[in-house]
């Protein structure tokens, strides 16, 4: 899987080069070579390397090295003539890759061959992803008549269009294992337990669920605060002092953080990536729309929790 | 305690907020928080490669480029906005809130690969969307346009968050009862999922009451040209 990344990558830095209506095309080669490395050697070269290749390709994303090639040849006039001589069948090979994705997480594990199951059970979500693209893609280059390259080409084409952010959620997530690692997370908890008022069970509460969405906003990711909020606050106080439910408090919690996963840049997958690749000129467009849900269902879950943890 | 990692999150903050590039950014955050740590540079540097090495994964969906780029260069898009301008009854904010309901039922359902931006909001939804408000409101002004969009990312997000813990066996219901666990409580998923049920049938309230001003708010926009 790593390897088909890593030759998608090659390809788009070769025909990155190849094309002389880019004025920064070497950047843009270097950038997607660089990516294509760490996909193909990444598990080889050791740490330190893997370190110089994220700063190089941050230097390159971060600098404006990159420049954008060739975009769509046909007129929207023409796509729109092709799609109606097409009809419908166009939507089959979109449709394909969830549907096939959906099917293959829920058997792909259970197949085995020889006693081994045909995927890892760990990762199956993606490899049946995967599976489903390159299905969709067979029957894509087919229904066009379109020979591979053409593939490549528009998708070089919509990588040059993503550009930087599309190794933003990667780095991110990497930016949560250095965070780990300097104990960030704990300090937070230690502020939020030593400094704030928490002698009431509502106070309580309005903490562990305002704490859930603020520090899910600076990590990113509910999946870091869960543990670091629930172990300075909701398990010592909501629980133990308080006798609320666990699994209330949980759920709701997550949920809180979730929240939080709505209004923040640094979840950058679900809020930055989509506004890059709907084409919206404000990077914070979507998150700016989700501003008024995050709110109101943050103050919902607040009162939620307060009104159901302490009664079951 | 040492709270100089602290110093990180200002950092972060402060570059987001200030526009600098994201990734610009999170290198100084990176180095910022091993260093308060007391982690010698050199060893912030590997620890870094070694947790992009390890996040590989998150990037593997950018397969779907080629297949993707390759439907738009044959139509899709287009397809996808005439097949919604035929339907009378089809506006953005319906649309919109049709997909957030399916996407919330189906992640509810463990079915949260069925949508994404890069699958399904790109390719599909935000066109729907778009072409139901142009047989609507004429030719949408660029503004307006933009805002159909980030509603359609937002409906893909509401509904997958607000739905996924429903279903059992999600990485975030396994992440609350491990936790728990460790704690010393031993909890069922089952009854995490349950509980999960309020908050997502609010979630469609809130955003679903949003989504269906959307048309509201477009009429708006479009100016009084409209009769």
């Amino acid at each position: 899987m790593y390897a088909l990344a890593g030759a998608m990558f090659s390809a788009f830095a070769l025909l990155s080069v190849r094309d002389r209506s880019n004025p920064r095309r070497w950047g843009n080669g270097a950038f997607w070579g660089l990516l294509a490395v760490s996909f193909l050697f990444g598990s080889r070269i050791g740490d330190t390397a893997n370190g110089v290749l994220v700063v190089a390709l941050i230097v390159l994303g971060g600098t404006g090295a990159l420049g954008r090639g060739s975009t769509e040849r046909r007129s929207a006039e023409e796509r729109a003539q092709r799609a109606a001589r097409r009809g419908n069948a166009l939507l089959v090979p979109a449709l394909l890759i969830p549907l096939l994705a959906v099917i293959g997480t829920f058997t792909l594990g259970r197949i085995e061959v020889g006693g081994v199951p045909l995927a890892d059970p760990n990762n199956v979500t993606l490899i049946a992803l995967a599976v489903g693209i390159l299905v969709a893609l067979l029957v894509a280059l087919w229904q066009a008549k379109a020979p591979p390259q053409a593939a490549l080409e528009e998708g070089r084409r919509l990588a040059d269009m993503i550009g930087w952010a599309l190794m933003l959620p990667q780095l991110l997530a990497a930016l949560g294992a250095v965070f780990a690692l300097a104990g960030v997370g704990g300090a937070v908890g230690h502020v939020a337990t030593t400094w704030l008022p928490l002698g009431h069970p509502f106070a309580a509460v309005l903490v562990y669920c305002l704490g859930m969405a603020l520090f899910t906003m600076v990590m990113g990711n509910a999946f870091a605060a869960f543990p670091v909020m629930t172990a300075a606050i909701g398990v010592p106080l909501i629980v133990q002092r308080f006798g609320g439910d666990p699994a209330i408090m949980g759920a709701i919690g997550m949920l809180s953080g979730f929240c939080g996963t709505l209004v923040t840049p640094m979840a950058a997958n679900f809020n930055i990536v989509p506004a890059v690749l709907l084409e919206l000129p404000d990077r914070n467009a979507v998150i700016k729309v989700q501003i008024p849900t995050a709110i109101g269902l943050l103050a919902c879950n607040i009162v939620l929790m307060y009104v159901l943890v302490f009664r079951f | 305690m040492n709270l100089w990692p602290l110093l990180a999150i200002a950092v972060l903050v402060v570059g987001f907020a200030a526009g600098v590039n994201p990734l610009l950014v999170i290198l100084v955050t990176a180095f910022t928080a091993g260093l308060a740590a007391g982690i010698a540079p050199l060893r912030v540097l590997a620890a870094l490669g070694h947790a992009f090495n390890a996040t590989r994964y998150v990037s593997l969906v950018w397969l779907i480029l080629p297949v993707i780029g390759l439907l738009e260069h044959e139509g899709l898009r287009e397809r996808a906005r005439t097949l919604i301008g035929r339907l009378r009854a089809a506006t953005a904010g319906r649309i919109l809130l049709l997909y957030l309901a399916l996407r919330q039922l189906t992640a509810a359902l463990g079915l949260t690969s069925l949508g994404g931006p890069a699958q399904m909001v790109r390719p599909i939804v935000a066109p729907m969307a778009e072409g139901a408000a142009e047989s609507r409101l004429g030719r949408l002004s660029g503004p307006a346009r933009h805002l159909v969009r980030a509603y359609a990312a937002s409906a893909d997000n509401v509904g997958a968050f607000f739905g996924e813990d429903i279903f059992i066996a999600v990485s975030s219901i396994l992440l609350i009862k491990g936790f728990l666990a460790q704690s010393g409580y031993d909890i069922a998923p089952f009854r995490l999922s349950m509980w999960a049920i309020p908050t997502a049938l609010l979630a469609f309230l809130i955003h679903g009451v949003r989504l269906w001003r959307l048309d509201a708010k477009l009429k708006r926009l479009a100016g009084g040209e409209q009769p």
